[in-house]
């Protein structure tokens, strides 16, 4: 199966890199080839966010069956980053940071991509119903759904929002992992998957910045490319400061012990400070450092995410050891 | 005769390829071992262990 052609905003680069695309197959990938199709490090945030949901859900889970979930939770999150592959592979030719994707370079075909990621999705979504019900593996479905078709087919390449939508789609790990556990949605798990929402635009947007030609080249309407940069630092630090009062919203929630507090605490009131320097500076101070402040933004927010979850499951620990709630 | 040869970087790549999908098969089973011993433990073969599927099952064929 050949993929439909589709219409690139850059021209020309973009159709040549498209053609080309259609006709390379190598044939020979090695098992490392398909496992990177599953988009290892993001399946890594998945796990990390899953788990945690599970940990801080007031029921307890046994320790296979909260194995077993997190596994298929993990496959479906890596299955919908083949699908995105498959889909994407004429952008992530022309993007540096994508190039060297698996097909991209060469290595697996489009529709091994597609193959792959449907195979899993599939499996994934059966396995995790069986494993932990109904909600679980329907929150999961649509998870997948989200990102492979909402996202990636619809609003990557149709408009500047892109990120802020479909940042949905890497929110709904913890939530999935809260339902394997109760079987249900609560308020907590809804603010956790508001918390990662809500820190996905600025922190991609943050990339943006100091990536912008990358995006601009493939023709994706990102922010910068759209509306330029001064706006997009706006914007981050619009969406930063709606953040803090979701992460801090959690302090009032069960699962959040003093661990949890402290962390909100000193993390969003950095997390603003930077995004105000970030706003207050302008292009020329930002060349001029190599986009120093922008980097910093970036390695912070995923600091900013890591250490709220982790947080919530240092709480959760506390707590079924009895130290503290 | 040619002997014990090398073998080619693409049946390297091969047998790699092959043995990665032979142990993700052999996990693959050994969870669902795992999760059928995990469910029938905990009784009744529960679909969710603190949801509704198993209870409200038998809840509904209890009433009616």
């Amino acid at each position: 199966m050949v993929r439909p052609f589709k219409q690139a905003e850059s021209g020309s680069e973009m159709s040549d890199a498209t053609i080309n695309q259609t006709g390379s197959n190598t044939g020979e990938a090695g098992f490392g080839d398909y496992f990177a199709l599953l988009k290892p490090r993001v399946m890594s945030l998945v796990v990390f966010t899953a788990l945690v949901g599970l940990a801080a859900a007031p029921v307890a889970v046994h320790p296979m069956v909260a194995f077993a979930s997190i596994l298929f939770i993990a496959v479906g999150g890596g299955a919908s980053g083949a699908l995105n592959m498959w889909w994407d592979a004429d952008i992530d030719r022309v993007m540096k940071r994508t190039a060297r994707r698996p097909v991209p370079s060469g290595k697996v075909t489009a529709d091994e991509a597609l193959a792959v990621g449907l195979t899993l999705s599939v499996m994934s979504v059966v396995m995790l119903w069986l494993a932990a019900g109904p909600v679980a593996a329907g929150l999961l479905a649509f998870t997948i759904f989200f990102y492979a078709v909402v996202y990636t087919m619809w609003l990557k390449r149709s408009t500047p929002q892109n990120i802020v939508i479909g940042g949905a789609a890497g929110a709904f790990p913890p939530l999935i992992g809260w339902a394997v556990a109760t079987g249900g949605v609560s308020i907590e798990s809804v603010l956790m998957f508001s918390l990662i929402f809500m820190w996905t635009p600025p922190h991609f947007w943050a990339l943006a910045l100091f990536m912008n030609s990358d995006y601009e080249n493939a023709g994706v309407p990102m922010l910068t490319v759209t509306h330029g940069r001064k706006v997009t630092r706006k914007h981050i630090l619009v969406y930063t400061i709606l953040l803090a009062p979701v992460a801090l919203g959690l302090c009032f929630t069960s699962i959040a012990g003093p661990t949890y507090i402290a962390a909100a605490v000193i993390l969003n009131a950095l997390f603003l400070k930077v995004a105000v320097d970030i706003w207050r500076r302008d292009e020329a101070a930002a060349e001029a450092d190599k986009y120093k402040a922008e980097k910093n933004f970036f390695k912070l927010s995923l600091a900013y995410l890591f250490l709220h979850f982790g947080a919530i499951l240092i709480d959760a620990s506390l707590k079924s050891w009895g130290i503290w709630g | 005769m040619s002997g014990f040869r090398e073998p080619h970087e693409l049946h390297k790549r091969r047998g790699g390829l092959n043995i990665g999908v032979g142990v993700v098969l052999a996990l693959f089973v050994a969870v669902v071992f795992g999760l059928t011993v995990a469910k029938v433990s905990t009784g009744g073969f529960q679909m969710n262990p603190g949801g509704n599927m198993g209870q409200s099952q038998s809840q509904t064929g209890g009433g009616n």
